[in-house]
């Protein structure tokens, strides 16, 4: 398919009185990670939830594998094809780990090849199959609420702060899964704050600040240069590690 | 569903939480000494547990609108009274059957004039969900005023169809009169009303624990954008919800006519007191809960109106403020992001 495989194109966002988005440009190509990066309120959170459909746009497009997708309804943007992680993990609390992979996957009982997959990357999920997911660690929910958005072959995955708060040792079992992924040929549009993590799976990067998008480029470039760390993000991916 | 294998584990395996469960015979058993006579008790108990399982029957949809919604519904007592006047009214040309007195006769036709009241209150509720609810999603106060509105609408439209006098809906026949277990006469309607009760909750709890739907409901009452964000529509669950719990009202109010055997227009606002007790001590959105809490809230109402007549308009408010001074959140609270 020639052109990206998500745009938007001059995307304003309010929420009540406050303008949130204002003016975002971002392009991501299909396959690959695209991470995105910025301070906090800068945007990043809502340019998700707004290409999920959870915000509707004001102004500006939004194109997904070539079909303009702003302001549609959520289940028709997740039916198009796009999975979402949100920051919050969104997990059902009361269901149990298998009723809400029951429930990620739509199209039937989840494929017992993927869920060997899953099971292989994030074990703790067999482990806790048959519990109640709100007693689960916060990394457990985390890995569920991964698994839940890649239980069916997606063409994007939407991922907000999959690290936030997490332990080291998962955050490793998190690089193996989205390396993997990628590996598949998912796209992957993750917003994360952990320069560690953004720069051990991340292709290409757009730096967003006061609701733009600031900077796109390869992340090999950003991590390899440290005055442009310093210019966008006001820290180094080297001090980080 | 999926098959996985399970480790040990190494923190708690999902467990019921029992402690609700013990409050019913352990209320019953407390209420047996003061109570005395044993044969009073078992017909308070047997009674309040045909109370217990007719208010369950209104509540649990409304607990279900509550959660999945968040729709503080004050017209769902229009439900009830439109039930059962058009039972009354299905019942009329059924006359023949009810008069035979043949048990299989009146119940075919209570059950056809209870599907009647059923179609007939959730085509209703899908209406006023469309015309009423619909366009105050999200604003409590609104949704309280013009649900109240909608009722006092619908009782007025009852009394131009039906008449404003109080109608009469005798028991049938067949259902009058009681059965003998031992020195104890247990009425015939009550052991009616306790099976259609216990039927519900065994429908509504197969749906929700054993299918894909009621996974959805689960899962909308507990996060409703993720539900959507995961593909499904959930407006359509909210009116299906809303239609399913709309017709329970319905086949609520055929029975709680019978019961007290007349009926005035706001038979619904009576019951209404009692339905929100319920589910607010069941934990809104629980319809375990709800269940518990009809029954606690009818055995203790019996209970008091035997024991300290003067006492039993207080009991049940008493019985929830014991309860959420226990639970602040109900006996059985649902998770909310």
């Amino acid at each position: 398919m020639a052109g990206p495989l998500l745009s938007l194109a001059g995307v304003h966002t309010h929420i009540g009185r406050y303008h949130i988005l204002q003016g975002v440009d971002l392009a991501v190509e299909d396959g690959g990670v695209t991470v995105l990066l910025g301070r906090n309120g800068a945007g990043k959170t809502t340019t998700l939830r707004t290409v999920m459909g959870l915000w509707k746009p004001s102004a500006g497009s939004v194109v997904f594998a070539g079909r303009p997708i702003g302001g549609a309804p959520t289940p028709d943007i997740a039916r198009a094809g796009i999975a979402y992680v949100p920051e919050s993990m969104g997990i059902f609390a009361d269901l149990t780990v298998e009723e809400n992979m029951v429930l990620a996957a739509r199209d039937g009982p989840p494929d017992a090849g993927r869920l060997d997959w899953i099971f292989s990357v994030f074990p703790a999920l067999r482990t806790f199959w048959h519990h109640r997911a709100g007693v689960l660690s916060g990394g457990q929910k985390q890995m569920l609420s991964i698994a839940r958005a890649v239980i069916e072959p997606r063409r994007l995955i939407l991922v907000d702060e999959p690290t936030k708060g997490i332990a080291p040792a998962i955050i490793e079992s998190m690089i193996r899964a989205f390396l993997e992924l990628k590996a598949t040929g998912t796209t992957i549009l993750l917003v994360e704050q952990n320069v560690r993590f953004a720069g051990a799976v991340g292709d290409r990067v757009a730096v967003m600040d006061d609701g733009r998008v600031v900077h796109t480029g390869s992340m090999r470039e950003l991590v390899a240069d440290a005055a442009l760390q310093a210019r966008l993000l006001g820290l180094s991916l080297e001090a980080s590690h | 569903m999926t098959d996985a294998t399970a480790s040990p584990p190494t923190i708690p395996r999902r467990r019921l939480d029992a402690w609700p469960l013990v409050l019913v015979p352990a209320l019953a058993l407390v209420a047996l000494p003061l109570v005395g006579s044993p044969t009073s008790w078992v017909t308070l108990t047997v009674a309040g547990l045909a109370m217990g399982m007719m208010i369950f029957v209104v509540a649990s949809g409304l607990t279900l609108i509550f959660g999945l919604m968040d729709v503080l519904n004050f017209g769902h007592g229009a439900f009830i009274a439109v039930g059962a006047y058009v039972a009354l009214s299905a019942l009329g040309p059924l006359a023949p059957w009810l008069a035979s007195g043949d048990p299989v006769q009146t119940v075919l036709a209570l059950l056809t004039a209870a599907a009647v009241a059923m179609v007939v209150t959730g085509a209703l509720g899908l209406v006023f969900e469309r015309v009423i609810v619909r366009p105050v999603y999200g604003n409590h106060l609104k949704q309280i005023l013009i649900t109240m509105g909608g009722l006092i609408v619908a009782e007025q439209l009852i009394r131009v169809i039906w008449g404003a006098d109080q109608k009469p809906m005798p028991l049938p026949a067949g259902l009058r009169g009681g059965i003998m277990l031992g020195d104890v006469a247990v009425e015939k309607f009550r052991l009616l009303a306790v099976g259609v009760g216990l039927a519900v909750f065994a429908a509504m709890t197969l749906v929700l624990n054993r299918t894909k739907l009621g996974l959805l409901i689960r899962a909308g009452v507990e996060n409703g954008e993720m539900v959507e964000a995961l593909g499904y529509r959930i407006r359509r669950l909210f009116v299906g919800v809303f239609v399913a719990g709309s017709a329970l009202a319905g086949l609520g109010g055929t029975l709680w006519a019978l019961y007290r055997e007349t009926l005035t227009a706001d038979i619904g606002g009576e019951v209404m007191v009692l339905v929100f007790i319920v589910i607010i001590i069941g934990g809104l959105g629980s319809v375990g809960g709800c269940f518990i809490g009809a029954i606690l809230v009818a055995l203790t109402a019996n209970y008091v109106g035997y024991l300290a007549p003067k006492l039993a308009l207080v009991s049940n408010i008493a019985l929830m403020v014991a309860v959420l001074m226990w639970r602040p959140n109900g006996l059985w609270p649902v998770s909310k992001r």
